[in-house]
This record gives C-alpha cells, structure tokens and sequence, in this order.
C-alpha cells in the first residue's frame, strides 16, 4: 500500500504492527489526560485490566477481563464517562464463505492452513467473541473503547446499572451474537422476529442472497452490456 | 442556568397523579393501545405498545425492526468504496451526511487526508444535508399538532436545498458522493451564488415558521413542559445531537472534536437549551438550522482551490485496524467503528446511528404522560425508522 510520504497525517496513526500487544503497555507519549484514565481504571481494576492501545491526541483502547465488564462499567461512569455511545461484540473467526465474490461454480478453493485462525485486533484476546463499547467523557472530550473477551459460556455481565442506554444494545448483542447479558431485565429479539434461529452477525451465519447468488460488483470492472457499440466512457479516476 | 433534574419530571408525573387519584371512583380498567406500526408520528413503521391507565399511559414500549436490513452484515460482503451506497440509506433524509463519517474512518486506517477543498466541500454537503432534513423536521411537526402549513412550506423550501445537492451530486436523496481520498467531483459552476440564495430563502423558511409554529400559542402549551428529560438521565441513555443540548448539556461533535473538517474554519453558535421539554428540542433544531446555513454561507466564501481528490491508489486495501470516527449528524452522533483485516472490503462495521439511542428512552419518557403527548414526544425526539433500524 503506498502511502504518501509528505502528506501532513492529522491522525498520527500508528500501525498495528508497530506495536507488539504482548509487551508491557505502550509508551504513551504526550497525552497525560488518557494516561491518566487508564491510570485509574488500573488503580480501580488492577490485574483485571490486560492490556491498552493508545494512539496519542486520538483514541484509547481499553482490554479488561470478562470478570471486570461490570465494574469497568462503573468505574468510567464514577471517572465521569457519563455518556453512553454503544455497546456491540465482534466475532473474529474469519467467515467460512469467504466475502461472496466468488464463483458459485467453481471449485472450492484451497484449505489455507492460517484462514481458520482467529486474530483479535487491537489490545489482543483470547476469545472468538469480544465485546466492546464506547463511553465519552463529556467534560473533558474524550473517549475510550473498552474491550472484553466473552467466556465460552456465552455470558457476559450487564452494564445497565450503570448505562441505562446499554439496554438495547445488549439486547441487539444478544440477538445478533447469541450472547447472554446477566441481569438484563428483557432480552428479547429488538429487530427480528422472535422465533427467528441463528445469530446473524455471526460469521458462520451464512448471508443467503450471496449463497445462491454472487454479488454483482465482482464484474464491475467488465463493460456494461448497453456500452457495448459506444465509446467506453471517459472515467474520472486517473 | 438552572439544571433540570429527576426531581422535576418525577413533581410532574405525581402531578398528573393526583389528578387520577381525584377521578378514584371513575377508575378504569387499564387497558392496550398500540400506535402504529404505520402511524403519521411514526416517520416510518414504528411501533409503541402503550399500557394505559385512563388518560395516563403507565408503561410503554417501542416496537422497532419493521425495517431492519441488516446494514451491519451486508458491509462484510462489500469492498471500502461500495459501502457509502448502503449507508447513504440509514438515515435517509441526510445521506451525505451518513456517508462522511464512514469515509473519515476509513481515511484514518489508511492514513491519507482528502485535500482541502474536498474538506470544505464536504462539511457544505454536510451542513446542506442537515438543512434538508432539520426543515423537513420543523415543517413535520406542525403536522403532529395539526397544523398542516408547516410542512407545505417545509416541503417547498427543502426542495431549493435538495436541488443544491442534486445539482452538485447528481442525486437528491442519496448523493453518494464521497470517496475514500476526496469527493467524486468538484461544484459545478454558479453552484456557490445559488447556495448563497439559497441560504437566504431558509433563513427566511425558519423566520417564517418560528412566526408561525414557535409563536403559536397552542404549540406552546402542547410542548412546554412535555417529555422533560434531564441531562443526566439523556446522557446515560447515550442521546445525542439537538435532544441532548435541549436538555442543557453543551456538546456538538462539530465542535467538540478535531476531525479533517472545515467546521473549525465556519463561526457557529452550539445552541442550548435549559428546559429538556419538547418545546426546547424543537427550538434547538430551529436554531441548528440557522447556524448551518450560516456555517455554509462562511464556507462557501472561504473554499479553497486544489484537487478534490488525494491520490489514492485503484483498488482501496485498507490497512489492518481498528478506527472509529463519528460526526454531528442531524439526528445526533453517528459513527462506525471500522475493523479491517486489510482487505479489499471491512472485516466488521458497527453502525452507531442516532436515533437508536434517542428513541431508547422512550419507555423512560413516555411513562406517566398522556395519549396525546405521546405523539408531541415522538415528534420532538425526532428520529427516522431507518437509523434505528438500519
């Protein structure tokens, strides 16, 4: 990916790769305000607090242990995080059906020894499922993301004692990730119907209209059939 | 500036209590209402089970996923650039507006910045998407109370703005417009005396309705003091945009938050409001749109020459990470947080739309209110069926 060099770069972003996660957390030059929050969250967890990702001036990440989810959530709220932004759950196995691109017909492509394996993305994990959320700081304008992995039993604690807004997200966690949220009032389906089966947001829930069809876009790059007699069109792009 | 508390919504529902108790004898039985899911207050297909007691709704619940499409997981089967044409339809009033974020968080895992005129062009895209969706919001609302000139005016005068976006996009409701790197094409030309007509015609729009709607005493008495939601009760329910500055709490993501915007070059007022009633969600969005034709007309004066697209490279891989941008968008925060494997497409997209967490609150609000308001907090909350469901 060629980058441009002399591009002034307003985020500062660092790679993942820049940054081993299996260290000690990262040095955190020059922001004392998000050294600071995890100061406390490290004062207020202790060893429940597993690993940060910071990127100076932008954006924190935040890994607790599942253990922790709850008291997490009260700690930021009493550091005044007292506005709730979401609550969601990745599902990092890589999806079994690849993005759909493919031709339905052809054969079945390879076994690659590395696709099965499953890669957390900043501040790492152990687990197929994280959950995370977002919570800002109004007073101060800033935020963190707090991540947790989510045990094989599917149960995760519920944050609404201390975010009241975490209600529907955890129900919308629960009906697209099968996750179970302890002590949520009404977990029932928001959006599907509620004898609906599966986890969709799941990525072994198969996406049915790219089974039995392959997404158009693949044969962007072909000419359109009314194009064929006239002069190809001038494309913008250079 | 006094500050709402718990103890004023919770003054007023014993209020209305202690009306019912005088009525004791004349006890009713409780009883179901269900409004909508198709329902003029509804701005779509949404449902609220409402439990009654009397006059006085004791409990009451929305209904949403009528129109759930799965945004979320259709992003995983589709490339960077493919995505904004499925975005462009969650909040379908203010597309452009959905697309920016989306675009920022991008342009943050790959670590480019779209050149300055891309960014002017892109927050006066933005501010024009929040003038057609707020007007048509000012002209609704008329609707909801029975007022039927509002929205006639607000349909006339978003029109003009809807043609700006057109005439600059190619599309009315869904420009699809933004690229990873820039915009798809630069204004074309005579764009910028017609916006600034134009923006003179809505301030007019908003004189007009805060003459005829604001200052209409029936509005008045329907709104004030309806649906109050304190600060702390809207922040923890995580609402966002005008809904929580009406409930005092001084928070614009435009300003707030440094972003490869112009809104730090445009001179705007974040209006607040102390009450946390309907009338103070109303008054604020009117306020918005004024402070956004100013921010355009600003903008459009001072919009720099150059490209308006970085140079990005054919096919968009975007590196592995993790990123989260979020903006000030009509309805409120609206953010995606972007996970990438380095792929030609996203790995996940969580969409953080507005109005999911503004109409979260509603079994909060509802409770101890009656039939009629219902509506009026609907309408004041302002949310679109397809940014809760997406």
């Amino acid at each position: 990916m060629p980058q441009p060099p002399s591009s002034p770069s307003w985020w500062g972003v660092a790679r993942l790769s820049d940054t081993s996660t299996d260290t000690e957390t990262p040095a955190l030059p020059g922001d004392g305000l998000r050294e600071g929050i995890v100061d406390t969250l490290r004062r207020d967890l202790g060893e429940q607090l597993i690993d940060t990702y910071l990127l100076p001036q932008k954006d924190l990440w935040v890994r607790v242990a599942s253990e922790a989810w709850a008291i997490t959530g009260r700690s930021l709220k009493l550091q005044g995080f007292d506005y709730f932004c979401f609550l969601s759950a990745i599902d990092w196995m890589p999806s079994p059906f690849g993005k759909g691109e493919d031709d339905p017909s052809a054969p079945p492509a390879e076994p690659d020894p590395e696709a099965g394996a499953i890669k957390q993305g900043y501040t790492g994990g152990d687990t197929r499922f994280q959950l995370f959320a977002r919570v800002t700081d109004l007073k101060r304008h800033v935020s963190v993301t707090i991540k947790a992995d989510v045990p094989e039993s599917l149960t995760m604690p519920t944050w609404i004692p201390s975010y009241a807004g975490a209600n529907w997200h955890e129900r919308e966690t629960h009906e697209m990730f099968g996750i179970l949220f302890d002590g949520h009032p009404d977990l029932r389906n928001l959006y599907l119907p509620g004898a609906f089966e599966g986890f969709p947001l799941r990525k072994d829930f198969p996406l049915l209209s790219r089974m039995v069809k392959p997404w158009p876009g693949i044969v962007d790059v072909e000419p359109m059939p009314a194009n064929d007699d006239e002069t190809p069109a001038e494309g913008g792009e250079s | 500036m006094t500050m709402l508390n718990e103890r004023q919504q919770l003054s007023y529902i014993a209020a209305q209590a202690a009306d019912a108790r005088l009525n004791v004898e004349l006890e009713t039985e409780g009883m179901t209402l269900n409004i909508g899911p198709q329902h003029p207050a509804t701005h779509g297909t949404l449902r609220i089970i409402a439990r009654l007691d009397g006059e006085q709704v004791i409990w009451a619940e929305p209904v949403a996923g009528y129109m759930h499409r799965g945004y979320e997981k259709l992003t995983e089967v589709r490339t960077f650039p493919q995505v904004t044409t499925l975005i462009n339809r969650i909040d379908w009033l203010g597309s452009f507006a959905n697309e920016v974020p989306f675009i920022l968080a991008a342009e943050q895992l790959m670590d480019i910045e779209a050149p300055p005129r891309a960014q002017y062009i892109r927050t006066i895209m933005f501010e024009l998407s929040r003038i057609a969706n707020v007007s048509l919001f000012l002209g609704d609302l008329g609707v909801q109370l029975g007022a039927i000139t509002p929205v006639f005016m607000a349909f006339r005068d978003r029109e003009y703005v809807l043609n700006l976006i057109e005439g600059a996009t190619g599309g009315r409701f869904h420009p699809n417009f933004d690229r990873i790197g820039g915009l798809k094409d630069d204004l074309p030309k005579g764009w910028i005396d017609e916006t600034k007509q134009v923006m003179k015609k809505l301030r007019q729009f908003c004189d007009e309705i805060e003459d005829l709607l604001f200052g209409n005493e029936i509005f008045q008495s329907r709104t004030r003091g309806v649906g109050i939601i304190p600060a702390d009760i809207a922040k923890s329910y995580g609402m966002s945009g005008a809904n929580l500055r009406a409930s005092g709490v001084d928070w614009d993501l435009r300003r707030d938050q440094s972003l490869p915007m112009a809104w730090d070059k445009a001179d705007f007022k974040v209006w607040t409001h102390p009450d946390g009633d309907s009338w103070a969600r109303c008054w604020v969005r009117l306020q918005e749109t004024r402070e956004a034709t100013k921010i355009v007309d600003q903008l459009v004066d001072s919009i720099p020459s150059g490209p308006v697209m970085a140079k990005v490279p054919r096919i968009i891989k975007v590196p592995e990470g993790e990123a989260w941008v979020s903006t000030e968008n009509p309805l409120g925060e609206m953010g995606y947080y972007v996970v990438s494997k380095g792929d030609l497409g996203p790995f996940r997209v969580k969409i953080r739309s507005a109005s999911f967490n503004n109409i979260s609150i509603t079994p909060w609000v509802l409770k101890g209110v009656y039939v009629p308001d219902i509506i009026t907090i609907l309408a004041s909350l302002y949310f679109i069926l397809g940014d809760i469901d997406r």
